[in-house]
C-alpha cells in the first residue's frame, strides 16, 4: 500500500517572527476564484464610487488682486512660480507652494493685457493698454531700489496679445497687426496684416519654432512663418476666436476657444474641416491651455465654469465651478500636469487639481499599485449602465444645467426645422451638413 | 566598416569579386567569413576587427544566449516552454473575433488587452510550476483494493499529524449529527438532532463552544468566518457566534429543514417545511427573496458553488434550480422516478450528482441538462457529498463509500469504504485537507480520504493559517466586494460579454414594460385657428393632408425597396448568365 495525505507543514505558511510580514501563499487556479467577473465588477463599481467620492478638486484660492486677473503666465523654470495681471495695470508673483504673492508691481495703466516669461525664466514681458511693452527682471528689486522695467516700448496702437519665442530672443505681439520683435531693438522686425485691424491673440508654434498663430476679430485665424513677409493661410469661421492653444505633443494640432459656446481642434495642413468640435459650455469660451502631455485641454468660460476636455472628445470630462467664481478669464495647466489655475472676474485666482480625484503627495508604492487596479477596472466596465451613470455624473450649477437643456432643445429644434426644410425641397438641394462643416465659412491662403 | 579584403590587395587572389563594403546594419555572417581571412593584418584592420567583435556580441545578446564567461553560450534560449495542459487551465475564453480593418482603434484596444491576458495566462502557468504541495493518493499493491484498506491501517502509514486526523467522537446522547467545516477548513460545526451544537478547531481539537438548544436541531452552518454559524433549530433560524452566545433569532424563517451559504454573495439560503426558500443577506441582514417553491416540504438542497444557484430536490424526482431573482424555478428537471434522496454539484459547475429513492445515482450535465451515467447503488445513498478534487462520497445506511472519476469514467467499485456505527446523517469534506467528515448516529467520524483535499490554497481568499489581522483584512475586503444577488445567474460570466441586444429587442421590452412606445408617431392632433377657420370640415381636410404625407412616405420607401430588390435580381440573373454563357463539357449532351 502506498499512501500520501495532504500534510502541510505550518511553519511554511505562518511567519517565523512577528517582524516579519505576513505569508501569501496564492493559487492562481481559475476553479479557486469562482465569480470572477461579477466580483471584478463589483470592484468597479466601488473604485467609481470611490472616485466621485474623492472628487475634490478645488485646492486654494490666491486673492489679493483688486480687479479681475486678466491673464496668467506659467514660469518655464519653477514650478511653483505664477503671474498674474489685472484689469487695474497690477502684475503680482505668486508662490504657489506656499499660496502667497512674493511680489507686486503696478505694471501698466489700465488693463495689462498679456504676459509672458522668457523661457530662461529670468526676465519678463508684459504688455498693457497704455501702448507699452515692458520688459522686466523675475527678482524683485533690493531694498531702496525702484521697481523699474529693463526696457519699455512704446508702440503706436494698443497690444492684445503677447508671446515669446520658445528658444530666440524674439517676442511676438498683436493688436493692430501682428509684430515680431527682436528684444535689443525698438521697433518691430517684420509687421504681419491681412486685411484685419485687430487681433486677440498670438501664440507660437512649440515645436514648429517659427510658426505662429492668432486670431482675428474678423472671425479668423491667420497662421503665420516668422521667416516668411506675409502670412500663410487662414481660416473665417462663424464667429470670432477668442484665443488659441497649440498642441505641445503633436504641434500641427490647436485648440480655439471660440464665442460661440464651441471649441474646435484643427489640423493646421488641413484647415477645411476642424478634427474636433468640443461641445459642453453655455457661454462664450475665453481662453483655452493644453496639458502638457498634449492629451487634454482645459477651457475657461464666460459662463463661469471650467472645463477639462481629452483631446479627441467632443464633450467634457470634467467640469469645475464654485459660488463664489465669476467669468473666467484665463486659465492655465501646470507644467507637471497636475495642475490647473484658473483666473476670474472677481479677483481670484483658484488652483485645481487636473484630475479630480487624485490623492496628493507622496504614494507608497501600494497605493500607486491599487490605484492602477483601480484604473483599469473601471476602464474595463466604463461601459456598463450604472458605472457610466455613476461615472459621468457632474452636478451643475442651476442656471448652467437649464442653460444646457435650453442649449439642447434649440439645437433639436433647429434640426427638426432643417429636417423638414430637407424633405419639403427637391431631393438633394438642401444638402446634409455635418457640425464640423457648419462653423468653417472658407479657407484663404 | 569596409571590408578588409578591399584594404589589401595581397590576398585579392582569394576573393573572386571586389565585395562591396560591409555596412552595420547588414547581417553578422558576412563579417564571420571574413574574420577568418584577416591573418596578419595591419594594426587598423585589427581594431576594425575588434569593434566587430563587440558588435557581434552585442547582436547576440537580444537573443537569450547570455555569454558565460567560459564562452559556451545558453544551450536553452528563450524563456522556458510552458506545457499546454497547464496553459489551458488558465485560459478564460476563446479568441475574440478581429474587427474590420477600419475600426482601427478597436483593433488595437483588442490586440493589447489579447497580449495582456496572454501573458497573464503565462504567468499564471510559470507560477503553477512552483506550487509547494502535491495531492494525496493511495494505491494498493497487486490485487489489492483500495476499498478493503481500513482508516486504521491508512492512520498508522502516515505521519503522526496526518493520523491525528482520523478520529471518532462518540456522541450517543444527542446523535445523530449533522455538520459543516468552515471555509478554511479549520474549524467543524457539529449540530446533534436533539438540540446539541459545538463547534471545534478540529486539528488542534480545541472546543470552542459546546451548547444544547433545548429543541430539535435540524441544520448547522458556518456563515463567512468562524465567528458565526447559524442554526436551524425546530421553528425558527438563530444565529450564534463562536461563544456559544446568541445573536440573533430570526422569525421570519420559521420550519427550516436545510441551510445553504453562500459565501461570495454574503447570502443564508434556507429551506423550509412550508416549502419556502428564502435568501437572507447575512451582512445586512435583510431578507432578500422568499420564494414559495409551492413543491412541499423542502429537505433536499445544495449549492452550485460555480454560480450559486440553489438546487433543490423534490419527492416527486425533480431537482430544480433557483435564483434570488426569479420566483419561478429556473431549470426543472426529471432526475429520479421515486423521490430525490440528495444532490451535490462539483466546484466547477459542470457536474450534479443526485441519488434516489429508485436506489440510483446519477450524474448529469448541468451546463447541458444531460444525463451522463447512473449507477445502481443497492441501497441507494443517502448522502452525497463532492470533495475539491472531484472525490464523491455516498452513505449507503452506515457505510461510506468514496468513488472517483465518477463521470468520466463508468466506475464498478468505490476507492474506498468505511463502516460507522449508526446511519449517517451528515457528510462533508474538508477543503483543503484529505479528510472527510461524517456525522451519524454514534456521534462523528472523521475519515482520511487520501487525494481529496486541494493542496495548495490562496491565501487571499480561504487561507487556513491566517492570523487574526490577516482575517480582519480579509472580512472587510470581502464584504466590500460582495456580489449583489442580482447578478446570480445561470451563466456567472454573463456580465462580462457584449450586450449585443439588439436595439429592436430592447426596445421591444421597453414598450412591453412601458405600455406604449415611446418612440412611436405621435398622433396628429390638429391645432385650433381662430376666426372660424377650425370647421369641422377644415380640421378634416388638414388631417387627410397629414395621413396623405405619411402614406407617400410609406410608398417612397417601398419602392425604394422593391427596385433594390429588382436591381438585386436583375445582377444575379447577369451572373448566371455570365456563367451559363461558357461552354461546359457536359453541354454536348444537352438537347
Amino acid at each position: 500500500m502506498k499512501v500520501k495525505v495532504l500534510s502541510r507543514n505550518p511553519d511554511d505558511y505562518v511567519r517565523e517572527t512577528k517582524h516579519d510580514i505576513q505569508r501569501v501563499p496564492r493559487n492562481y487556479d481559475p476553479s479557486l476564484h469562482p465569480f470572477e467577473v461579477s466580483r471584478e465588477y463589483t470592484r468597479a463599481l466601488n473604485a467609481t464610487k470611490l472616485e466621485r467620492v474623492f472628487a475634490k478638486p478645488f485646492l486654494a484660492s490666491l486673492d489679493g488682486h483688486r480687479d479681475g486677473v486678466n491673464c496668467l503666465a506659467k514660469h518655464p523654470r519653477s514650478l511653483s512660480t505664477l503671474l498674474s495681471g489685472s484689469c487695474d495695470g497690477e502684475v503680482k508673483v505668486w508662490n504657489l507652494t506656499k499660496h502667497e504673492c512674493v511680489r507686486t508691481l503696478q505694471a501698466h495703466e489700465g488693463f495689462v493685457r498679456g504676459m509672458v516669461v522668457r523661457h530662461c525664466g529670468t526676465s519678463f514681458f508684459t504688455i498693457g493698454d497704455d501702448k507699452t511693452i515692458k520688459h522686466w527682471k523675475m527678482e524683485a528689486p533690493g531694498y531702496g531700489e525702484e521697481e523699474e522695467p529693463l526696457n519699455t516700448i512704446l508702440g503706436k496702437a494698443v497690444f492684445t496679445g503677447l508671446d515669446h519665442h520658445q528658444k530666440n530672443a524674439v517676442f511676438a505681439t498683436c493688436g493692430h497687426q501682428v509684430d515680431i520683435w527682436d528684444e535689443q531693438r525698438s521697433t518691430p522686425i517684420r509687421s504681419f496684416t491681412w486685411g484685419v485691424d485687430s487681433f486677440s491673440s498670438v501664440r507660437f508654434n512649440p515645436v514648429e519654432t517659427e510658426l505662429l498663430g492668432s486670431c482675428a476679430s474678423d472671425r479668423s485665424i491667420v497662421l503665420y512663418d516668422m521667416r516668411e513677409s506675409t502670412p500663410l493661410k487662414k481660416v473665417i469661421m462663424t464667429m470670432r476666436t477668442n484665443t488659441i492653444s497649440w498642441n505641445p505633443m503633436e504641434a500641427y494640432y490647436f485648440t480655439c476657444a471660440n464665442e460661440d459656446y464651441n471649441l474646435y481642434t484643427y489640423d493646421m495642413r488641413h484647415l477645411e474641416n476642424p478634427v474636433k468640435v468640443h461641445i459642453d459650455h453655455v457661454s462664450a469660451v475665453l481662453d483655452v491651455d493644453y496639458s502638457p502631455t498634449g492629451r487634454e485641454f482645459v477651457s475657461a468660460s464666460f459662463d463661469k465654469t471650467i472645463r477639462i476636455f481629452p483631446k479627441d472628445s467632443a464633450n467634457s470630462r470634467e467640469v469645475y465651478h464654485t459660488k463664489r467664481m465669476q467669468h473666467v478669464i484665463c486659465v492655465k495647466w501646470s507644467a507637471d500636469n497636475k495642475y490647473v489655475l484658473s483666473g476670474s472676474d472677481e479677483m481670484n485666482i483658484r488652483l485645481w487639481k487636473a484630475n479630480a480625484a487624485e490623492k496628493l503627495g507622496v504614494l507608497s508604492p501600494r497605493e500607486k499599485q491599487a490605484i492602477h487596479y483601480s484604473q483599469k477596472l473601471k476602464e474595463k466596465f466604463q461601459h456598463h449602465p450604472q458605472i457610466k451613470r455613476i461615472a459621468r455624473h457632474r452636478h451643475l450649477p442651476k442656471v448652467i444645467y437649464h442653460q444646457k437643456n435650453e442649449l439642447k432643445v434649440m439645437k433639436e429644434a433647429r434640426r427638426r426645422k432643417e429636417r423638414n426644410v430637407r424633405k419639403h425641397s427637391k431631393p438633394g438641394s438642401v444638402p446634409v451638413v455635418s457640425e464640423k462643416e457648419k462653423h468653417v465659412v472658407s479657407v484663404v491662403k | 566598416m569596409a571590408s578588409p579584403g578591399e584594404a589589401n590587395a595581397n590576398v585579392s587572389h582569394v576573393e573572386k569579386k571586389k565585395k562591396r563594403p560591409v555596412r552595420y546594419w547588414q547581417g553578422t555572417e558576412g563579417k564571420a567569413k571574413d574574420d577568418s581571412k584577416t591573418e596578419g593584418q595591419p594594426e587598423q584592420q585589427k581594431r576594425q576587427q575588434n569593434r566587430i567583435k563587440k558588435k557581434r556580441k552585442r547582436d547576440e545578446q537580444p537573443d537569450g544566449g547570455k555569454k558565460v564567461i567560459s564562452g559556451k553560450s545558453d544551450p536553452f534560449p528563450g524563456p522556458p516552454p510552458i506545457p499546454k495542459g497547464k496553459l489551458e487551465k488558465f485560459k478564460r475564453k476563446g479568441e475574440i473575433q478581429k474587427p474590420l480593418q477600419h475600426h482601427y482603434k478597436l483593433k488595437d484596444i483588442i490586440t493589447r488587452s489579447e497580449e495582456a491576458s496572454e501573458m497573464a495566462q503565462k504567468q499564471a502557468a510559470r507560477f503553477d510550476l512552483l506550487l509547494p504541495e502535491d495531492a494525496g493518493f493511495l494505491e494498493g499493491d497487486e490485487d489489492e483494493d483500495t476499498c478493503m484498506i481500513s482508516q486504521e491501517d491508512i492512520a498508522d502509514a502516515v505521519d503522526i499529524t496526518s493520523g491525528a486526523k482520523h478520529f471518532n467522537l462518540k456522541l450517543c446522547q444527542f446523535g445523530p449529527y449533522r455538520l459543516d467545516y468552515s471555509r478554511t477548513g479549520r474549524h467543524l460545526l457539529l449540530g446533534g438532532r436533539r438540540g446539541h451544537v459545538a463547534c471545534v478547531d478540529w486539528q488542534s481539537k480545541q472546543l470552542m463552544c459546546e451548547l444544547n438548544v433545548m429543541e430539535s436541531v435540524n441544520d448547522v452552518k458556518w456563515l463567512h468566518t468562524e465567528h458565526m454559524f447559524a442554526v436551524a433549530q425546530k421553528k425558527w433560524l438563530y444565529i450564534y457566534d463562536s461563544n456559544g452566545i446568541e445573536l440573533h433569532c430570526i422569525r421570519k424563517f420559521n420550519d427550516v429543514l436545510r441551510m445553504q451559504f453562500l459565501p461570495y454573495h454574503f447570502l443564508l439560503a434556507t429551506a423550509s417545511a412550508t416549502g419556502f426558500l428564502q435568501y437572507l443577506d447575512v451582512s445586512v441582514g435583510k431578507e432578500v427573496a422568499a420564494i414559495c417553491t409551492k413543491t412541499g416540504r423542502l429537505d433536499v438542497m445544495c449549492q452550485n458553488p460555480h454560480n450559486a444557484v440553489i438546487h433543490l430536490g423534490h419527492p416527486n424526482g425533480t431537482v430544480t434550480l433557483w435564483s434570488p431573482n426569479q420566483k419561478e424555478a429556473l431549470v426543472k428537471m426529471l432526475c429520479h422516478q421515486g423521490g430525490v434522496r440528495s444532490v451535490t454539484v462539483d466546484k466547477t459547475g459542470t457536474y450534479m450528482i443526485t441519488s434516489g429513492m429508485d436506489k440510483k445515482m446519477k450524474v448529469f450535465d448541468i451546463r447541458a441538462f444531460k444525463p451522463l451515467r447512473s449507477y445502481f447503488l443497492p441501497t441507494g445513498a443517502s448522502c452525497l457529498s463532492l470533495s475539491q478534487r472531484g472525490l464523491l462520497s455516498a452513505a449507503t445506511g452506515d457505510i461510506v463509500q468514496v468513488y472517483r472519476d465518477v463521470w468520466s469514467t463508468p466506475v464498478t467499485k468505490p476507492y474506498m469504504a468505511h463502516r460507522v456505527r449508526g446511519s449517517v446523517w451528515g457528510l462533508g469534506f474538508c477543503p483543503f485537507e484529505d479528510v472527510l467528515g461524517v456525522g451519524h448516529g454514534e456521534g462523528f467520524t472523521s475519515m482520511l480520504i487520501p487525494g481529496a483535499g486541494e493542496p495548495n490554497f490562496d491565501g487571499l481568499d480561504a487561507n487556513p493559517y491566517r492570523s487574526a489581522k490577516q482575517r480582519q483584512e480579509w472580512e472587510v475586503k470581502a464584504l466590500l466586494e460582495k456580489i449583489q444577488p442580482e447578478l446570480i445567474t445561470l451563466d456567472p460570466s454573463e456580465l462580462g460579454y457584449v450586450d449585443r441586444a439588439t436595439f429592436e429587442q430592447r426596445h421591444q421590452d421597453r414598450v412591453e414594460a412601458l405600455g406604449f412606445d415611446p418612440l412611436g408617431k405621435e398622433k396628429f392632433v390638429p391645432k385650433h385657428k381662430k376666426k372660424g377657420r377650425s370647421s369641422a370640415a377644415g380640421i378634416e381636410r388638414r388631417k387627410r393632408q397629414v395621413a396623405h404625407e405619411d402614406q407617400r412616405d410609406v410608398i417612397r420607401k417601398t419602392v425604394e425597396d422593391r427596385m433594390k430588390l429588382e436591381e438585386e435580381r436583375n445582377r444575379m440573373k447577369e451572373k448566371k448568365a455570365a456563367l451559363s454563357g461558357k461552354r461546359s463539357a457536359l453541354d454536348r449532351f444537352k438537347k
